[in-house]
């Protein structure tokens, strides 16, 4: 399972972060720090995977944000970059052509992205098409937020 | 919880009047604010417990959904147990939607409460019929965390396996689906999955291993490899295969796929290659020996990952034949690696060099490499482990000692090697003044040359006090070595006032060596035993050959117990401290000799001799000579008893009493550095024809004397001179005053009980001197 994913900017600003374990306010600080540290120092063609403490990192680095990937030993790195990969997609389809700040002045909506996406440290759906409709449909449900409800079907 | 440095915990309860709220959007808003400030940490945390059970059962599948993420990603346990019941429903309903989301929440649930795991069972019956790929992803990973933790499950879904591979192979051969492609791979996420289920089910299972074997040889021969997410998947059914009990063909193919990831321009893939090797190189070595020289090519990659996993592998794979060739790739590594991986480089040639090297010279020769190189980062055990080796290879003492001058001429900056070289120059300074050297050139070096560079390793800055202290005793050895004697003294006198105490104190006693003890100067100093090491990394147990060195207090593991001798072979302990002294042996003595000594003494009121006590003189050099030696070697101190194969040091034996057929020797040992300390063992036999049983050997000496007794070897003396009976005697004369010594011999012989008193005054000079 992943353990967290953090988006921070070049100059190791954080823009998201989402914690998949129970963790200390302290804590968390803490690897915020070491995060950003550790990936902001690494040359420009090195590997995209870190060892630390008994984590992997996997990072990649998008315009001018990182995203920051913590994985469990046993699971496949190659694979977490297809995650990062696919997140950052979902992002895309959904603000059009996405950049930093769409994620900063809308950060509730790329939260709400990511748990479409991710529950509890696993990926739930593949499919890019199911997750953007399930955004879209609970936006719909936003937007029309009088005392009504009405049932929006989801196919597929 | 603050904000901007104020307290902001007013936040926490208006997350969850959000969450309490009919509005679609207040919800969405105070589920986000509970899953990033609510954790379980919280106090407020339980009060969601009831929103969320609430909105597990809402009419809308959105606010479902939303219960179900927040539980699924932070619900406490308490929380978890009110809610399993309604996950479980849950994952028994029809939407997909809702199902999947379901799936990983009781993936939570198992997570933080592993009993509630067989309530989930029921539900997991038809997950894998689904045709959604959302739940069949979520599914597989509920199975795989089901089976992880618990290995009924695991036989139960053992079954599954089939069906697994069904969809596999569905995935694998269907043509192009939109909605799941993934640069030309149809739902790589769920592939990988599976296969990681497989992984898991085919473990130690030879049937489903059988199933699966097909279907990875399929994915590993038909998946694209341009792309990352191509590699993805191969990387995931090379570990699948390697972990099965997978067919020999199935892991070739596993390993020339990772061969061929070692060639791949990407450094990932490079990465994820390495770091397999490694995992599978203890099961299938000489397939990966093939890779050998790839593997050895990664060290020189500006990578710092990637060094580092070709650094262990490369550890991994040396072996006896390719060990030469391998060693010299890790020293050029070490040259010119970063500092971080020096340490755990140096370490690595060292225990592969111990275990394969071909030769003792190619051995010393790899060390002082690592030495030169990387000398600050060696472990502190090298340098003992290194001069044990030195020792041990006896032919080669000329050839080391001159490469290590050498190495100190050039650079006195590395402390172990200084350590090492300063060493054995004081031990075998006299071959490399002499010149004789078969493997290299001789140099030609004069005394005072290599008097230079000593006194040059006292007085330099960059030599730390350890440094210091083996050079003062290398240029104190070299007097017995070298003709040029006032040099040394002179050296020596400088630093008896040295601010250091630890080189004032060995200035001092080798100082008293020169003027008062100068007699035992050549017997202390000679050369040093041959050392033998039981075990690589353990204690280092000695065999005692030749007893000048020790030091006096060698205590015995197993009986006859030895007591602890007097205060200053205390002294010498403590200052020798090592890793593994055994514990000092405190026995007492059999009180009964000891006292019965006490008697006698009383008894024999004038023996004695009279003067106040003497100052004991500063204990002896012995135990500063002894203090040069490295730590390890009271490491695991000998069982032996100190006084079986020691050489008696010339003095003579004597015989100290012969009546009635009773005999009684005494053999001397000095087998200690203190001269203070005189054992004596005496061998008690017995001509008549009959055995003397209950023989009791009791002792007493002048007051100025103090007497231990061990015990005897036993109490019968057998006849005929079948064999006798020994007991140990240490005496200690400070005063070197004549020993003298009144024995009582007690026993039966022919059921009588015989009891005889007698002085012995014929102790050779040598014995007290």
């Amino acid at each position: 399972m992943m353990r967290f994913l953090l988006l921070f900017s070049r100059q190791g600003k954080l823009r998201l972060q989402k914690w998949f374990t129970p963790i200390s306010e302290r804590e968390k600080k803490k690897i915020i720090r070491d995060m950003t540290n550790m990936v902001l120092a690494r040359q420009p063609r090195s590997c995209n995977f870190l060892d630390w403490k008994d984590l992997k990192i996997i990072y990649k680095r998008y315009a001018s944000l990182y995203f920051c990937l913590a994985i469990e030993n046993q699971e496949n790195e190659l694979l977490a970059l297809e995650i990062i990969h696919r997140y950052v997609e979902l992002l895309d389809k959904y603000f059009g052509n996405v950049c930093e700040l769409d994620i900063i002045f809308n950060f509730e909506k790329a939260y709400f992205i990511l748990d479409e996406f991710i529950i509890g440290g696993e990926v739930q759906e593949t499919s890019k098409q199911i997750v953007n409709r399930s955004i879209e449909a609970s936006d719909m449900l936003q937007e029309d937020d009088s005392s009504e409800w009405y049932e929006v079907e989801l196919f597929g | 919880m603050h904000m901007l440095g104020y307290p902001a915990h007013f936040g926490q309860l208006e997350c969850l009047k959000l969450i309490a709220s009919q509005k679609f959007t207040d919800k969405r808003i105070g589920y986000l604010g509970a899953m990033l400030l609510l954790d379980e940490r919280q106090d407020v945390h339980l009060l969601m417990t009831n929103c969320i059970k609430n909105d597990l059962n809402h009419s809308t599948q959105y606010v479902q959904g939303l219960a179900l993420c927040t539980l699924g990603c932070m619900g406490s346990s308490e929380m978890c147990r009110d809610l399993a019941g309604e996950v479980e429903k849950l994952l028994k309903t029809s939407n997909s939607y809702l199902r999947k989301k379901a799936a990983l929440c009781a993936v939570h649930v198992i997570r933080k409460v592993p009993e509630l795991m067989e309530m989930f069972l029921p539900a997991t019956k038809n997950l894998l019929s689904e045709k959604n790929h959302g739940v069949l992803h979520t599914s597989v990973v509920l199975l795989t965390e089901m089976c992880e933790r618990s290995p009924d499950m695991l036989a139960h879904f053992r079954k599954l396996v089939p069906q697994l591979v069904r969809i596999l192979k569905n995935l694998i051969m269907s043509g192009y689906s939109p909605e799941h492609d993934v640069s030309g791979i149809s739902d790589p996420f769920l592939q990988v999955r599976i296969l990681r289920l497989l992984r898991i089910l085919g473990r130690s299972d030879d049937d489903s291993s059988e199933a699966m074997n097909d279907i990875l040889a399929q994915v590993a021969t038909n998946t694209e490899t341009s792309k990352n997410v191509g590699n993805a998947i191969l990387y995931e059914t090379v570990l699948t295969i390697m972990d099965i009990k997978s067919e020999s063909g199935l892991r070739v193919l596993a390993i020339n796929i990772l061969g061929r990831f070692l060639l791949n321009n990407d450094k990932n893939i490079r990465y994820v290659a390495l770091t397999s090797l490694l995992k599978t190189v203890q099961t299938d070595h000489n397939a990966v020996q093939r890779h050998r020289s790839t593997i050895v090519d990664c060290l020189k990659d500006l990578d710092v990952s990637i060094k580092r996993r070709a650094m262990e592998l490369s550890f991994a794979l040396v072996n006896g034949n390719n060990v030469r060739g391998m060693m010299k790739e890790l020293l050029y590594f070490l040259d010119s690696c970063d500092p971080e991986f020096k340490a755990d480089c140096a370490s690595g040639v060292f225990l592969s060099a111990e275990k394969y090297a071909p030769s003792k010279r190619w051995h010393i020769d790899t060390i002082m490499r690592v030495l030169t190189t990387a000398g600050s980062y060696v472990r502190d055990d090298s340098v003992p482990n290194l001069i044990q080796l030195i020792t041990n290879s006896v032919e080669m003492h000329a050839y080391t000692v001159q490469r290590l001058y050498k190495a100190l001429l050039d650079d006195i900056s590395q402390q172990p090697l200084v350590q090492v070289a300063s060493w054995c120059i004081g031990e075998y300074g006299d071959l490399l003044v002499s010149g004789q050297c078969e493997e290299e050139e001789p140099i030609q070096v004069t005394e005072d040359e290599v008097l230079d560079v000593l006194e040059g390793l006292l007085a330099s800055n960059l030599s730390t006090p350890v440094t210091r202290g083996y050079s003062l005793t290398a240029i104190m050895k070299l007097s017995t070595r070298f003709s040029g004697v006032n040099r040394i003294k002179k050296v020596v006198s400088i630093y008896g006032s040295s601010i250091d105490v630890e080189l004032q104190q060995r200035a001092v006693e080798y100082n008293a060596l020169f003027k008062k003890y100068d007699h035992m100067r050549p017997a202390l100093l000679e050369r040093m035993p041959i050392m033998e090491k039981t075990a690589t990394n353990g204690p280092t147990e000695i065999v005692q050959t030749n007893g000048e060195m020790e030091p006096s207090a060698v205590e015995a593991k197993h009986p006859p117990p030895v007591s602890q001798p007097t205060s200053p072979a205390n002294d010498l302990l403590d200052l020798l401290s090592g890793n593994d002294v055994v514990p000092v042996i405190q026995t007492t003595l059999p009180s009964k000799p000891a006292s019965a000594g006490g008697d006698l003494l009383e008894l024999l009121g004038d023996i004695s001799l009279g003067g106040g006590p003497a100052p004991t003189p500063a204990p002896a050099p012995a135990p500063a000579v002894s203090s040069t030696q490295p730590a390890f070697l009271l490491d695991g101190l000998t069982s032996q008893p100190l006084f079986n194969d020691i050489a008696p040091a010339g003095i003579p034996p004597m015989t100290a009493y012969n009546k009635n057929g009773l005999k009684i020797d005494f053999t001397f040992e000095r087998a200690n550095p203190n001269p203070n300390i005189a054992v004596i063992t005496i061998h008690a036999s017995n001509s008549t024809e009959a055995d003397m049983t209950d023989f009791v050997f009791q002792a007493a000496v002048p007051k100025t004397f103090q007497l231990q007794l061990l015990s005897p070897s036993s109490n019968i003396v057998p006849a005929l001179n079948q064999g006798s009976v020994t007991q140990v005697i240490r005496v200690l004369n400070p005063q070197k005053q004549q020993l003298r010594m009144r024995i009582k011999l007690t026993y039966t012989l022919k059921g009588s009980p015989v009891q005889d008193l007698a002085e012995v005054n014929n102790f050779p000079p040598q014995s007290w001197q």
